[in-house]
């Protein structure tokens, strides 16, 4: 942008018949301070934008410098953490056999998966709904109710995993047993945990797959009705595929954040860290642990204090290679109609 | 498959055009149901909610009857000859080891402060951050970047903001620890904790922050930031450039431009995400934790640099008691209480959203 004189200063200097110089200069001097007030604003407001990229920088250092001092020290070795399948670092003396982190991750995924698996076909299907089948009145009181499902806190879900969840899947799993199959499982167990989890993702499951459905044009559903498709059809057939690069990134965003979810599973799925695809186990998750220690007040500088950045690293690391694929396949593979 | 049917209208083809008729009608049923699992879901997690809290929050009391200890300190209504006990001791007492005088005073403080904490740090950096770039910034290399980085920010997981909360304004990164480098290499005399107390005109301040509301509002601040700068820019983005240009054509600067006709334009859609993003805020818990809040607090914060604790952290703590009176009742009448708040602060932003939304 170039700068341009007041107007009104323009119109003043106009009427008057004899331009004195000392008019001339005050408007000079006005111009260069607007100038100078335009450059600060602007570093200032860069400042601001510049806050992010530190915050960014912020958590990569805080991470690793910690992380790294844990790995320097004696008891602990990369290779163990990576590969290890027993987490115990409480146990004294410390060696590196009891920090593999592969339990936690266990733990983790199994409980990312199964909410997964809930929360897809549940997401997608009221996706397809919003936008292909509900009139524009459902939409309207049937999004906000999405929205508040979505801004209830975490611990509000973990409350209702042990309260209502829980005591439903001791139900039936004592109705089964009563009919002679033998299940065992834990209060704290990772199916209730995965079931809150999966219940607070279908919104975003849900919104993002929406977004991307009603972007497919109108055309394209024209089409397949002229060619006798029917409802079904065309929301199967031309609107998911054509909008399958949204719904994807929307997968993996979901997982992404099923996998950084804490309080509902700290609360849900207990403290066990340990190998098992069972859902009625007790298990630990990343996240859990990294609470655990919180709560225990551990010394700064001590191995479990130190033990939370590598895991807290290591969480980082997967949620943010996730939330990159889902860039990536939301860049590369978006169909474009123009 | 179906899709390769021509439209075919001899007898021949009735059987199966029936066939994909009742399928859609199946199908469109099932997408109901998944539709109306999200609304079943928020009900059924209310009523749950509600069955255990409510008797925590009021008792309804009959005429010849007195009320249920459940609760000790109340304000009683008295509407004909039946009582109304509401349980006021829950806003106005500390936690306590009895349920009947456990309340959530140090909690309601906490979030209160955070909050103001969170707004006045989170509005003038994320407006600031979107208008430089939706207004200002340059379309090059570094504003990509940091557009980018923006998103990617929004999708890190809200714990590893409390690893970050703990180490650069909890601690410094050590900076002042005692056995670090940079105290070693001067001599400083530090104290064992390694904050370091000391008055600025007057008021005191310490660094690095600890575990006081100072750091739990920066650190929730930065959690929120990234919410904050995308729906402003959103806010930003949707005003006309007519404006704009109008403004520019009589000579405005760009600063004149931006502060007197386009932020005002936009307040409405900043505002509405301002309060989404204190709303997420409010129902954090986990970075607090990590960062080292406290959630057993019988005090209220004198200053900025007091311990302090939240609503879902104390309601964290009583889901974790033993005792049913706390882990289900009092953890129940909290959630209405942090609910009813949320619940209130999402309405008006989307009040907000509806009556000043304009289409240009």
């Amino acid at each position: 942008m170039t700068e341009l004189p007041h107007p009104r200063r323009i119109a003043s200097q106009m009427s008057s018949a004899a331009f004195d110089s000392s008019a001339l200069k005050a408007q000079e001097r006005t111009l260069f301070l607007r100038k100078v007030r335009e450059i600060i604003i602007n570093a200032l407001l860069f400042l601001c934008g510049i806050v992010t990229v530190l915050t960014t920088i912020g958590i990569i250092f805080a991470l690793f410098s910690e992380t790294i001092s844990f790995f320097a020290r004696p008891e602990v070795d990369l290779w163990h953490f990576l590969t290890g399948t027993t987490w115990r670092p409480t146990v004294t003396p410390a060696k590196p056999e009891n920090f593999g982190i592969l339990p936690l991750i266990n733990g983790t995924m199994l409980i990312a998966v199964i909410s997964m698996l809930i929360a897809v076909p549940i997401g997608v299907g009221s996706a397809i709904y919003l936008s292909e089948y509900a009139a524009d009145r459902t939409r309207r009181i049937i999004k906000p109710v999405l929205e508040v499902l979505a801004g209830v806190p975490t611990v509000v879900y973990g409350y209702f995993a042990i309260t209502a969840i829980t005591p439903l899947i001791k139900t039936v799993v004592e109705s089964l047993n009563s009919r002679g199959i033998g299940i065992e499982m834990d209060f704290f167990n990772a199916l209730s945990a995965a079931i809150v989890v999966g219940i607070m993702i279908v919104p975003m499951v849900a919104s993002i797959s929406e977004d991307a459905m009603r972007a497919v044009p109108r055309a394209l559903r024209e089409g397949a009705y002229g060619l006798g498709a029917t409802k079904f059809e065309v929301a199967m057939q031309i609107v998911v595929p054509a909008a399958l690069s949204g719904i994807i990134a929307a997968f993996i965003l979901a997982f992404s954040r099923a996998v950084g979810e804490t309080m509902a599973v700290t609360i849900a799925a207990g403290s066990t860290p340990r190998m098992t695809l069972n859902p009625l186990s007790s298990v630990q998750t990343m996240t859990a642990f990294i609470v655990q220690v919180s709560f225990g007040d551990a010394p700064v500088g001590s191995i479990n204090s130190q033990s939370i950045f590598a895991v807290g690293a290591t969480l980082f690391v997967i949620t943010f290679l996730m939330n990159l694929i889902s860039d990536f396949v939301l860049r590369r593979f978006r169909e474009e109609y123009d | 498959m179906a899709n390769s049917h021509t439209p075919d209208l001899s007898l021949a083809a009735a059987p199966e055009a029936r066939r994909r008729q009742i399928m859609g009608r199946f199908f469109a049923v099932l997408l109901l149901f998944c539709t109306l699992f999200g609304l079943v879901m928020l009900g059924v997690l209310l009523v749950q909610i509600g069955n255990s809290g409510t008797p925590y929050l009021v008792q309804i009391v009959k005429p010849g009857y007195s009320v249920d200890n459940i609760f000790e300190d109340h304000t009683d209504l008295h509407i004909g000859s039946t009582t109304i006990a509401i349980n006021t001791g829950l806003l106005t007492n500390y936690h306590s080891r009895t349920p009947a005088k456990a309340g959530l005073k140090s909690a309601l403080v906490g979030t209160l402060i955070v909050m103001a904490l969170v707004a006045l740090f989170t509005f003038p950096l994320g407006v600031g951050a979107a208008i430089y770039l939706e207004e200002y910034a340059p379309p090059n290399a570094i504003t990509n970047f940091i557009k980018l980085n923006i998103y990617n920010l929004a999708g890190v997981p809200s714990i590893v903001y409390g690893m970050l909360g703990l180490a650069v304004f909890g601690r410094a990164f050590g900076l002042l620890e005692p056995d670090s480098a940079f105290v070693k290499t001067f001599h400083l005399n530090i104290h064992q904790s390694g904050i370091h107390q000391f008055n600025i005109l007057g008021l005191p301040f310490q660094f690095p922050f600890g575990r006081s509301l100072m750091a739990g509002g920066l650190t929730m601040t930065l959690l929120v930031l990234p919410i904050v700068i995308i729906s402003a820019r959103e806010a930003l983005r949707a005003v006309p450039g007519s404006i704009r240009e109008a403004a520019y054509g009589l000579g405005a600067t760009r600063w004149e431009v931006t502060s007197q006709q386009v932020v005002p334009v936009a307040m409405p859609g900043i505002l509405t995400g301002m309060i989404l993003a204190l709303s997420r805020a409010m129902g954090e818990s986990a970075p607090l934790l990590v960062m080292g809040a406290f959630i057993y607090v019988p005090f209220l914060p004198k200053n900025l640099w007091d311990q302090f604790t939240v609503l879902p952290l104390q309601i964290y703590n009583w889901i974790s008691l033993p005792k049913p009176e706390f882990r289900q009742g009092l953890a129940g009448a909290g959630i209405m209480i942090l609910l009813a708040v949320l619940l209130l602060m999402n309405g008006i932003a989307i009040y907000l959203r509806n009556r000043f939304e304009k289409k240009w």
